[in-house]
């Protein structure tokens, strides 16, 4: 099983030079620790910058740089700053090649959940529900299954959306699996000594398994 | 040039009365109109709708007001971090009314730009959907949102100048300068006023057109909301 610095790492692998990437809070964040060297990836954060750089060192954070997730940050050479309208703009308009984020649960046919859980305090959904309403190529970071083991892979999601019909690739401590246009969660890699009855028997959606399913490789 | 100076925080807040709108800038605690909310605490107005993607937290920003019972409705993306307002929303006493970001910024930009609506797709399909007319365009679906409309927008820049022209600093513009925009009435307070023709033309974010009321803040607090740092020489 992946932890979830190892869930980061393998989604990681999918980053190719030249992207503009959006991360989201959470597992997506960690991502950024294992993008591969040697390639150029530009990272948005929706508050408004392009060129996301590392913390800043202790004593030199800047109240007006911060991320997404409120954290203080850097720019890096080639930053751009921008207001919150045009930084929605870009993400509206496909310019983001790469969308990573989290979820609560990921329905057969691409839908999402992440936002709200009925009855208990809520947040708001910031930017997710333009992020997945508009990006070409999201990857979903999420565990398989909850603290009581039930899936959260699903024929439909039972919580409020968060978008409709828009997630096409899955990573979790489990498994990396997409999901096909005419619906069905496609077993692609499984995690080193997971077993597919397992991956089976933890995804409540329809899963589809053909031919051999390699273990994850994360060098 | 027309001067769009006044004295401070107090004069340019004196008319927002009882059930007005306002539209306040900043990104969490980033970018903040500190005075003017420090006025309005002061103030003590009531009944208040506040656009603003965020809420504050307990002890500053619109939290401040918050706490006072002054905000009747909040129009927001994300309010997570304030136990206050958890409370009146839980207890009925705070409407809240939660719309994506991107919505949110847009709808801002739209009422500045002279447009009624906007189409988007964030919330198609969604509980965000219910209510809202949806057009078909390529074959994809889009929510169609009207422009705000605030009877006050209330912004902080880094620099201004008297003619009311604006510079915003790193990630502290957000919606800033949308919001600018987008108010019947803008105040905007700065770090730092200068006289007209001071500041480059070519580097104003905000063109003073926008901009009715500015004055020169004073004791930013500019509160940090998640200190994240790197060991030096790592």
């Amino acid at each position: 099983m992946f932890s979830k610095e190892e869930i980061a790492q393998r989604i990681a692998k999918e980053i190719k030079d030249g992207y503009y990437v959006n991360l989201g809070i959470g597992i997506p964040t960690l991502v950024a620790n294992y993008i591969p060297k040697g390639i150029n990836v530009v990272l948005q954060s929706e508050n408004g910058l392009l060129g996301m750089g590392p913390f800043p060192f202790e004593g030199e954070e800047d109240a007006d740089l911060i991320n997404a997730g409120k954290q203080t940050i850097t720019t890096l050479p080639g930053s751009s700053i921008f207001d919150s309208a045009m930084s929605f703009g870009m993400i509206r308009a496909q310019k983001v090649d790469l969308t990573i984020l989290g979820a609560m649960e990921v329905s057969e046919t691409g839908d999402i959940a992440n936002w709200k859980i009925p009855g208990k305090m809520v947040k708001g959904m910031g930017g997710a529900m333009d992020l997945v309403a508009s990006a070409k190529n999201i990857i979903v970071a999420m565990q398989h299954i909850n603290k009581a083991g039930e899936s959260k892979l699903l024929p439909k999601c039972t919580l409020p959306l968060t978008g409709v019909k828009c997630i096409k690739k899955i990573v979790t401590e489990l498994a990396v699996l997409d999901i096909l246009p005419e619906g069905g969660f496609k077993l692609l890699e499984r995690a080193p000594g997971v077993s597919i009855e397992f991956i089976q028997q933890s995804t409540a959606g329809r899963l589809i398994v053909e031919g051999e399913i390699p273990e994850m490789k994360l060098d | 040039m027309i001067n769009k100076v006044v004295s401070g925080a107090e004069e340019a807040i004196k008319d927002i009365s009882d059930g007005a709108t306002l539209m306040l800038g900043g990104f969490g605690l980033c970018g903040i109109p500190e005075n003017c909310i420090n006025a309005l605490v002061s103030k003590q107005v009531k009944n208040l709708t506040c656009i603003s993607n965020n809420a504050g937290v307990d002890d500053f920003g619109i939290g401040l007001m918050l706490k006072q019972r002054q905000v009747k409705k909040m129009i927001s993306s994300y309010v997570g971090e304030n136990a206050e307002f958890e409370r009146q929303l839980l207890s009925g006493e705070l409407e809240v009314e939660l719309i994506p970001q991107g919505t949110l910024a847009t709808r801002c930009l739209a009422a500045g730009y002279g447009m009624p609506a906007i189409f988007t797709p964030a919330g198609v399909g969604t509980e965000v959907a219910e209510g809202k007319e949806v057009r078909n365009f390529d074959g994809k679906d889009y929510l169609m949102e009207y422009a705000f409309d605030a009877d006050f927008a209330i912004v902080k820049a880094w620099k201004g100048d008297t003619a009311g022209n604006l510079i915003f600093r790193s990630t502290s513009r957000n919606f800033n300068p949308v919001m600018a925009m987008a108010g019947k009435v803008t105040i905007a307070e700065v770090e730092e006023l200068v006289e007209a023709g001071k500041l480059d033309p070519d580097y104003i974010h905000t063109p003073g057109i926008y901009v009715h009321r500015i004055f020169q803040g004073k004791d930013y607090e500019k509160r940090i909301e998640q200190r994240t740092v790197r060991k030096s020489g790592v």
